[in-house]
């Protein structure tokens, strides 16, 4: 080993600072007239005062801002999420933690969570973005879970501008440069373009963990005595205030917050994860928790608030990158790459040695104690007493929401007497070059997705990505999904579609669903339409996890994504993206959307018709978003999705796809692309219900909430039929797999373009916007 | 029979998967080695592994290349054990002066991830025992520097002694030079012939579940110059 310059004692010999309880700590004293510089309202500061007792100190006042924000503290969504299911056979854990698990079978569990990172994304993309694939890995390493896979969900305003060109190139380098450093595979997501998103774009990564049931970790202290290991990257000024930061507005003010966005660092954190993960395994870890937003506050706030214990913190001790930090600062850093640890009790020389080969710097910075209260000391001094409990339990307020009248309006609009489109095979070349749609190929070939080789199932092949898990036949399955159109225009059904549309891409792939990470993108909750949004989205969300037996088991609530245009304050579309994981039970047995042979049958599966209300169709074509979403009957998706995947795992399908944007003809074309090889189909004139023009074009463009396609070998077709109508899904025969075109009719109208015209529109699109 | 080394940097990243292939390919005891150490503990073959040791904040491979570990690994290829570097592996052996030229920035100037077809141009070097010349293998490439530049002389010196064991093949796939190498070089070996540098992966192209088995001849070669009877 190479020489080391001399460290301070491993374990400090019992001189921490101590002080009598209810000691008063030195320092500035701030009142209410401050309370908007700390992000407390005058009746939150109240409180503080009320539970310390006194008037803060400006750190204490800080902290307690920090950790009542909205990103920490969840004041305006924690009622409302109280309302999601949370329980299951499969999971192992639980919202609470820093992220939830379900059980996979085999002993295995996978840790998952979806974050956001949308403000630092806008003001900084590349680190905004790098830094949220950061955050999410600790999180996931945090529960002893290796991390194997991320997936993101982007969303960003109108390609055809420059803005949303410089950020989806950094967002994109952001996510690259970091996963591909850390060696974790970027295996699937979405990206989707609307204008409500133009300044304030979307960052929302996903990461799954592996972990053996027995690894299971927990983010506590611990017991009393045991010591606080500040474990990886110095502490610096970057990140300052950045959970405060997270939960206000947008303003231009932003540009000049640049110190506000950490930088991150994946040489770093790939040795916290290496480390980390072996001294779980060797059993010398007690407690463990990631610095994510409000550092050390949270962190350990946390940590002591899982354990119904105190803390006494020495700041003297926590590493800084930079002299003159005050306590303040030291507390509510957010550099990147630092966790804090606690051991085994008499292990604790042994956690340190092993933390240090990995060249990681190692500091006790604390102890528990019994007292419940959070104490700081620079030194011998107090500089801070708070009490755990309260600081970690934010006020929450229940608001009233009322909708939009212009959003029930475009909703409720008469959709009769659009005129058809002149050219149904020009339509459908330029859905497939619609952005959203459009092949993401240019973005997921800049991240390395099949290092840790598991990945089964390569970007964009298919509805879900799929990674085998070694030593078992089994395979995990996740997905990334939210039509925030149809959000918008009804919030509880479009979050409901979300969910569903989840669940259809496991069964795509022959993934039972098992459960739900969300992330709550919203505008500022304090405006009645957006509380509306929320709370209709979260019960949509509800009602979906309920049918589908999909509990959440954690997440993630960005709020004040908002920007101010000319025309005033303007929100995102309500964008709750669900994050979704499943099992394969025998990774032979999977599906993909490719076209595998010419000759397939191809079979529609699933009941409801599809209709133009909100779809990508009529925004494309017509520039109108309206109309309502796809007609939702849960049992109806339930069965869907059992179905589809039972018919995968049985080995009977393995071509599967689901009709989502631009209806069944961008299905299809999709699945023609991805196979290399035509279709050839005619829709059944009844499929949906009438027989006039605007019908044939929604059976051809419009969407649907439980249709799949399937392509199956005439042998097979019949075992698939009586498979799919056993399981109560009806099944119609739609055409052939072969050739070199595109041919479709529905009713009247009918469309019949080239393959490779086709995949020219489907691939164009990012290429050249990343070019 | 002898083991396998992998060799481990802080930041490698594919230490794993070469391991995990390698022992499901040739049944071989593979062992890792620490960047610190300066003893390969008497392993038969090294294999170089890709990630970003390090950060890859310098140069690509530069900082590994200066490792305890990467002095016993040229005193073993000197002695003529065979020594496979994939990917940032190939960075460093190019870095410690194990092989000539230098790993650049992409063509693209982005990161580049995607299989791409490679033809192998000897069949006469042990590390390529078992494959064809001429036969097209699909391999993964996975990295942001990965073009290879020499200049004139020492690529003219390449190929005139036919150390140029692997080109990417443009003519097979539009996109088939992922990175702008010069002349198409994917891989080409050194020393006597016993050091072999690539940018592919063949360790990602070890079992067909995961898309394709072209990678494994090239294992099987490199576990077989080590004395592993594969």
């Amino acid at each position: 080993m190479s020489d080391r310059p001399a460290l301070p004692p491993l374990v400090p010999d019992g001189a921490w600072p101590d002080a009598p309880v209810g000691a008063v700590p030195v320092g500035v004293v701030v009142d209410r007239t401050k309370s908007a510089t700390f992000g407390l309202t005058p009746e939150e500061f109240d409180q503080v005062v009320g539970h310390l007792g006194r008037l803060p100190a400006a750190v204490e006042a800080a902290m307690f801002g920090a950790l009542w924000s909205e990103h920490c503290g969840y004041k305006n969504s924690r009622p409302l999420l109280r309302r999601l299911p949370t329980e299951g056979p499969q999971v192992l854990q639980g919202p609470g933690e820093n992220a939830g698990v379900v059980d996979v079978g085999d002993g295995w569990g996978v840790a998952f969570k979806m974050e956001s990172h949308n403000h630092p994304s806008a003001v900084e993309p590349v680190q905004g973005a790098a830094t949220g694939v950061g955050g999410i890995l600790r999180d996931i390493f945090a529960m002893g879970a290796r991390p194997f896979a991320v997936l993101d969900a982007l969303r960003f305003g109108d390609l055809a501008t420059a803005r949303t060109r410089y950020l989806l190139h950094g967002v994109v380098e952001g996510i690259a440069g970091y996963g591909n450093a850390i060696g974790v595979p970027t295996v699937g997501g979405e990206i989707a373009f609307h204008p409500s998103y133009q300044e304030n774009p979307l960052v929302n990564v996903m990461a799954l963990g592996l972990l053996r049931h027995e690894e299971l970790q927990s983010g506590t202290v611990g017991a009393v005595g045991h010591v606080l290991l500040y474990v990886g990257a110095k502490t610096g000024r970057d990140g300052l205030g950045g959970a405060v930061f997270a939960s206000a507005d947008l303003s231009a003010a932003s540009d000049a917050d640049r110190p506000a966005v950490q930088v991150g660092d994946p040489f770093l954190e790939k040795l916290l994860l290496e480390a980390c993960l072996e001294a779980i395994q060797a059993g010398l870890v007690a407690g463990i928790q990631d610095m994510g937003a409000a550092g050390l506050t949270s962190s350990v706030g946390e940590m002591a608030h899982r354990a119904r214990l105190g803390v006494d913190l020495d700041l003297a001790r926590v590493p800084r990158r930079e002299p003159g930090m005050t306590p303040l600062e030291v507390m509510l850093s957010e550099s990147q790459e630092r966790m804090v640890l606690t051991a085994v009790p008499g292990r604790e020389d042994d956690l340190i040695g092993l933390l240090r080969r990995w060249e990681l710097d190692v500091v006790p910075i604390g102890v528990v104690r019994d007292h419940g209260r959070f104490r700081l000391f620079e030194g011998d001094e107090l500089v801070a007493d708070m009490p755990v409990g309260p600081l970690n339990d934010a006020p929450t307020y229940v608001r009233d929401g009322r909708e939009d009248p212009a959003a029930s309006a475009a909703r409720e609009r008469a959709l009769d007497g659009l005129p058809p489109p002149a050219d149904a095979g020009a339509a459908l070349l330029d859905l497939l070059a619609d952005p959203t749609i459009a092949s993401k190929r240019a973005v997921y070939q800049r991240y390395d997705h099949q290092v840790m080789t598991n990945t089964v199932v390569l970007p964009g092949a298919a509805d879900a990505a799929v990674l085998r898990l070694k030593g078992s036949d089994r395979a995990v399955a996740a997905t990334v999904d939210c039509n925030a159109r149809y959000v918008g225009l009804a919030p509880r059904h479009g979050a409901a579609l979300a969910v569903v549309e989840a669940a259809r891409n496991l069964a795509a792939v022959g993934a039972t669903p098992l459960g739900v990470t969300d992330n709550l993108n919203f505008g500022n909750p304090t405006v009645p339409e957006v509380y509306f949004q929320m709370a209709e989205a979260v019960e949509g969300i509800r009602e979906a996890c309920l049918a589908l037996r999909t509990p959440v088991t954690g997440g993630n609530v960005s709020l004040y994504n908002q920007y101010r245009a000319i025309e005033g304050v303007r929100a995102v579309l309500p964008t709750p993206t669900i994050g979704m994981v499943g099992v394969l039970p025998d990774v032979r047995r999977r599906a993909t959307m490719a076209l595998a042979r010419d000759g397939d049958a191809l079979v529609l599966l699933g009941e409801g018709a599809p209709s133009l209300g909100a779809s990508s169709y009529l925004a494309r074509v017509h520039g109108l978003e309206a109309g309502a979403p796809p007609t939702l009957d849960l049992a109806a998706a339930e069965r869907l999705v059992t179905t589809l995947a039972g018919l995968v795992q049985a080995g009977l399908v393995d071509t599967a796809h689901d009709v989502g944007d631009g209806g069944i003809a961008v299905a299809l074309a999709e699945m023609a692309i991805a196979g290399g090889r035509g279709v050839d189909a005619e829709l059944p004139a009844n499929l949906a219900g009438h027989d006039d023009a605007a019908r044939d074009v929604a059976d051809l463009f419009g969407e649907a909430a439980h249709l799949a396609l399937v392509a199956v070998p005439e042998a097979q077709l019949a075992a698939v039929t009586e498979a799919a109508e056993a399981g109560g899904v009806p099944c119609h025969r739609v055409g052939r797999a072969g050739g070199d075109r595109i041919a479709l009719r529905a009713g009247a109208l009918g469309l019949d373009v080239a393959l490779a015209d086709a995949r020219d529109a489907f691939e164009r699109t990012i290429a050249e916007a990343l070019a | 029979m002898p083991h396998l080394a992998v060799l481990r940097f802080p930041g490698s990243n594919c230490d794993d998967d070469a391991r995990h292939a390698l022992e499901r390919v040739t049944g071989a005891d593979v062992r890792f080695v620490w960047h610190a150490d300066s003893d390969l503990g008497g392993a038969g073959g090294v294999l170089v592994p890709g990630g970003f040791s390090y950060g890859d904040y310098l140069r690509s491979g530069a900082l590994a290349a200066q490792s305890p570990v990467m002095h016993a690994v040229r005193a073993f290829a000197e002695r003529g054990g065979p020594v496979l570097g994939i990917c940032n592996g190939f960075q460093v052996l190019t870095e410690a002066g194990m092989l000539p030229g230098a790993l650049a920035r992409n063509e693209g100037l982005a990161f580049v991830c995607r299989t791409v077809t490679v033809e192998v141009q000897r069949d006469d070097h042990p590390l390529l025992a078992g494959l064809r010349r001429g036969q097209r293998l699909r391999l993964p490439v996975a990295h942001h520097d990965g073009r290879y530049v020499a200049d004139d002389a020492t690529l003219d010196a390449l190929e005139a002694e036919g150390r140029v064991v692997l080109r990417y093949l443009p003519a097979a796939d539009p996109d088939g030079n992922p990175n702008g190498a010069m002349r198409d070089i994917a891989g080409i070996v050194g020393g006597r012939g016993n050091v072999l540098g690539m940018m592919p992966h063949p360790e990602r192209a070890a079992e067909a579940l995961l898309g394709g088995e072209d990678g494994v001849p090239l294992l099987r070669a490199f576990a077989r110059a080590a004395g592993v009877s594969a």
